[in-house]
């Protein structure tokens, strides 16, 4: 079976400026797409072609099988959407919204009640239900927006910036929310926020300047970094000229960077070369020249470099 | 037809939820009541007809319902609105029709609640009441007409300022067409067909006629036609213009 949000050679002009250039890709049921890229890189305007609100110049895009230009009522059925900022009604309450959806969407009394109900409680806005949306905070519209995109369990969700503007215990509940609904819907989310693509995000895509330039899974993309396979070590009275040199001959290691120094604790890190393993190999040298030794670690990588060196242009370091 | 009648009810409900609804219905009461009684000289004419009631509807509504369709899109624009109402499974020509339709039967509920006039010219004499809603029917059509404009031109932009300015000129132009220092810039030079193409254009003469009971098909074509045309622009305008 195709994917539910499959995308193909998609491109946006917005005048002289090409915001989207051939950009594809394909999202799966139970995968969570974690969207990154600088602002204006054109994640905005890639969910905003995929929702249909806006009309795309080239390429294809279908959502359930469903073209989003030939079949868009079709497509936006399938679809729940949270447009970036959240937009609201002010002078409605979250409970007129939510009806109002429901209706639009054709949803019968009582399944429109049930839902209604799982959403208020699940997003924890029972609280300021019948108040005007004018008067709620930044969080409260947030996740008023949030229970009208899920309002009618949609198989597709994408989600502009979800977690902006909550506060650490609500992000974590709507990270969790999304974890939860992962299994059974392709979800795509766009964030700032690199440890929510850990946390949450199957895979990740980088857009920059309307180019797909990173396409894999959180892991996949923190392994692109210098950082992978690297050793970072704490290790007590030992200076840092002293160890500097030490570790420099360890076989396998490539550069040797030290950084921030408390007294009498060196902490360096030891980037391989080729992003191979070395851990056995430092962890044998530290033993045989009898260093005390507080912490020793592998780095994983680091996806903020990753996403750093692609979206500014550098070479992606070691690799 | 369930989904215009969602956004329908939304649009509605949006304009008692604030005092607009209130400030304009009063505001028309008022601007009605003033302009019978004392410019149409309602008693003095002794007659127990409301052509003096009906005759000052075009210039109240050249302002007011421009100010009662300016919000419609230009505030969705604005506020980002139009996303979440265009990311539904809506095409835009249901919600075209559902806005429209929410202005137009709020018109009609200012409208109706002019009754009081209505008992009144009873009360005082035995009026045609045929033509009394003739005129009211006549007055709700060009209330659409009015209103199509408004909501075509506030689909133009975000700032509900100029949607409301450049909504008054419109239908300024649609409601003069018809007078002599319109026509006579015409006629010069101009061909009589052209000239008659342009005074038949005219909301004051349709109005005018439909008001002294003459409802022709001609009058109702026009009104309608008018109003599907502005509503069909509407529809492009939303559609190409959408997501800027």
């Amino acid at each position: 079976m195709a994917a539910l949000i499959e995308i193909e050679g998609l491109s946006k002009r917005f005048g002289d400026l090409l915001a989207v250039d051939d950009v594809s890709f394909a999202v799966d049921r139970g995968d969570v797409l974690g969207f990154l890229g600088p602002n204006g890189a054109g994640k905005t305007t890639t969910m905003r072609m995929i929702t249909g609100f806006l009309n795309h110049d080239g390429g294809r895009i279908s959502v359930c099988g469903h073209d989003v230009t030939s079949e868009d009522i079709a497509a936006k059925t399938a679809i729940g959407y949270l447009p970036e900022g959240a937009p609201l009604y002010g002078d409605m309450t979250p409970r007129a919204l939510l009806a109002f959806v429901a209706s639009v969407r054709g949803m019968s009394a009582s399944r429109a009640r049930e839902r209604t109900d799982w959403a208020v409680s699940r997003l924890g806005i029972e609280s300021v239900f019948d108040q005007p949306m004018d008067t709620l905070s930044k969080g409260y519209k947030r996740r008023v927006g949030l229970a009208q995109a899920l309002l009618h369990d949609p198989e597709v969700l994408i989600l502009d910036e979800p977690t902006d503007g909550l506060d650490p215990n609500q992000k974590h509940e709507v990270r969790s929310l999304i974890a939860d609904m992962a299994q059974d819907k392709a979800i795509i989310i766009s964030t700032h926020i690199l440890e929510e693509v850990d946390a949450v995000c199957s895979r990740a895509v980088i857009i920059s300047r309307g180019k797909l330039v990173a396409d894999g899974t959180p892991i996949e993309l923190a392994a692109r970094s210098r950082y992978h396979n690297a050793v970072t070590l704490t290790l007590r009275g030992i200076g840092a000229l002293e160890a500097q040199s030490s570790l420099a001959s360890i076989s396998g290691v490539a550069e040797v960077a030290f950084s921030d120094n408390e007294t009498g604790v060196t902490r360096c890190t030891l980037f391989p070369k080729a992003s191979a393993a070395i851990i056995a190999e430092v962890s044998a040298h530290v033993s045989s020249v009898g260093w005390e030794v507080d912490q020793m670690w592998v780095e994983s990588g680091r996806l903020e470099e990753v996403f750093r060196n692609i979206t500014t242009g550098a070479s992606a370091g070691a690799k | 037809m369930s989904t215009v009648m969602s956004i329908f009810r939304r649009e509605l409900g949006g304009y008692f939820a604030t005092p607009v609804a209130y400030v304009f219905i009063v505001i028309f009461l008022l601007l009605n009541g003033m302009f019978t009684f004392y410019m149409g000289n309602f008693y003095d004419r002794g007659q127990a007809d409301l052509q003096p009631f009906f005759s000052w509807h075009p210039w109240l509504y050249l302002f007011l319902v421009p100010a009662l369709g300016m919000r419609l899109w230009a505030e969705e624009r604005r506020t980002g609105t139009l996303e979440l109402l265009m990311t539904l499974p809506i095409s835009v020509t249901q919600a075209v029709l559902g806005k429209f339709l929410a202005a137009w039967a709020f018109a009609a509920i200012a409208l109706a609640l002019t009754f009081p006039i209505w008992i009144t010219v009873n009360y005082l004499g035995q009026p045609d009441n045929g033509l009394i809603v003739a005129g009211y029917f006549a007055s709700l059509l060009m209330a659409g007409g009015f209103l199509a404009i408004s909501s075509c031109i506030s689909a133009m932009t975000k700032n509900q300022v100029i949607a409301f300015v450049v909504s008054v000129v419109v239908c300024f132009l649609f409601t003069v067409s018809g007078l002599p220092f319109v026509l006579d810039f015409f006629a010069g030079w101009a061909p009589q067909a052209l000239v008659e193409t342009i005074a038949s254009f005219s909301f004051l003469g349709n109005f005018n006629d439909m008001m002294r009971g003459v409802i022709d098909l001609r009058h109702i074509t026009y009104f309608v036609s008018l109003i599907a045309v502005w509503l069909f622009v509407n529809v492009i305008v939303v559609n190409n213009t959408k997501g800027v």
